[in-house]
């Protein structure tokens, strides 16, 4: 009975602030909301017996990417600021588009899901056992995928840094170099 | 490993975890294709990726409760939504120095 209450909590929370996230006019309220989703989404991770999953939907989605967000909103918006909208035509037209493939999608989960299902009476996996298959080379198991995960991770630094870098020019870079001689020169003349 | 039991009154069948992640994924389409601010798109994919990572969890918990594949899913998920949200916020402040402002409709050409 518990369990329901909070799950029917946690999915009310889920449908609002997702609605509100991407109908909102101010961009740092639609941020505010999608915060909210991921932390309802971490507490179905908790309900679903699933710890881990739910430290690591806490930390790097609810601590890193909406840092992320919010950094990223207060460089590139005044905070306040109604943002524009498209015209309404595509809005309608939309709005449509998402409703008819809910009402579609919800009608194919509905009708053909079976309402047999196990109950969930085990305890949680142990961080022994996650370990222990994040980083084996047999069969499920995962250290490949892991490998991969880091290597991409490189890159994606990598490539942040080479796009957000400011582009000066070549004129630029040869006065500040010129200047950083001078510098040095004086320097070693004051010596 | 649990047992199989029909329509119980105490325990929340799978159905309903998997409504919620519909919400979710057609919330999320619904503002990648309404909304024109780049900031905006970014985080109605975020609501999609989290829609899925919902229904790995759920149909492995349900469906298999004795393996934990969907959970990996899930987790790889998380990292590689982490990686696309780094390089686009980075395209974007690149976008914002170039252009002023983050609409896609004023954006006719990214190569200068």
């Amino acid at each position: 009975m518990v369990q329901q209450i909070v799950f029917i909590i946690l999915a009310l929370v889920i449908a609002l602030c997702s609605v509100l996230a991407v109908t909102s006019k101010r961009v740092i309220r639609a941020a505010t909301y999608l915060l909210f989703v991921l932390l309802a989404t971490s507490g179905l991770f908790l309900m679903l017996n699933y710890h881990f999953l739910f430290a690591v939907q806490v930390m790097v989605y609810a601590g890193g990417i909406m840092v992320l967000f919010i950094m990223a909103i207060f460089l590139t918006h005044q905070p306040g600021k109604r943002v524009a909208t498209k015209s309404s035509w595509k809005v309608t037209s939309s709005a449509l588009l998402a409703v008819a493939g809910l009402v579609l999608c919800g009608v194919i989960i509905v009708r053909n899901l079976s309402c047999a299902f196990r109950v969930v009476t085990e305890h949680e996996i142990s961080m022994h056992t996650i370990g222990q298959a994040l980083l084996g080379t047999e069969k499920y198991q995962f250290l490949l995928p892991f490998e991969a995960i880091s290597l991409l991770l490189l890159a994606c630094i990598i490539g942040a840094i080479m796009i957000a870098r400011k582009d000066r020019g070549v004129k630029e870079i040869e006065k500040v170099e010129n200047e950083e001689t001078e510098n040095s020169e004086t320097w070693e003349k004051s010596l | 490993m649990g047992e199989i039991i029909v329509n119980t009154a105490g325990a929340i069948p799978l159905t309903a975890y998997l409504i919620v992640g519909l919400i979710m994924f057609f919330a999320g389409i619904y503002g990648f294709f309404a909304r024109k601010n780049l900031i905006m798109i970014l985080i109605s994919v975020e609501l999609v990726l989290n829609a899925v990572d919902i229904n790995f969890a759920a149909f492995n918990r349900y469906l298999f409760p004795d393996q934990m594949e969907g959970m990996f899913y899930a987790l790889f998920v998380i990292a590689i939504a982490a990686c696309e949200t780094a390089v686009a916020i980075a395209i974007i402040i690149n976008v914002y120095r170039k252009f002023g402002n983050t609409e896609v409709d004023n954006i006719q050409q990214m190569k200068e």
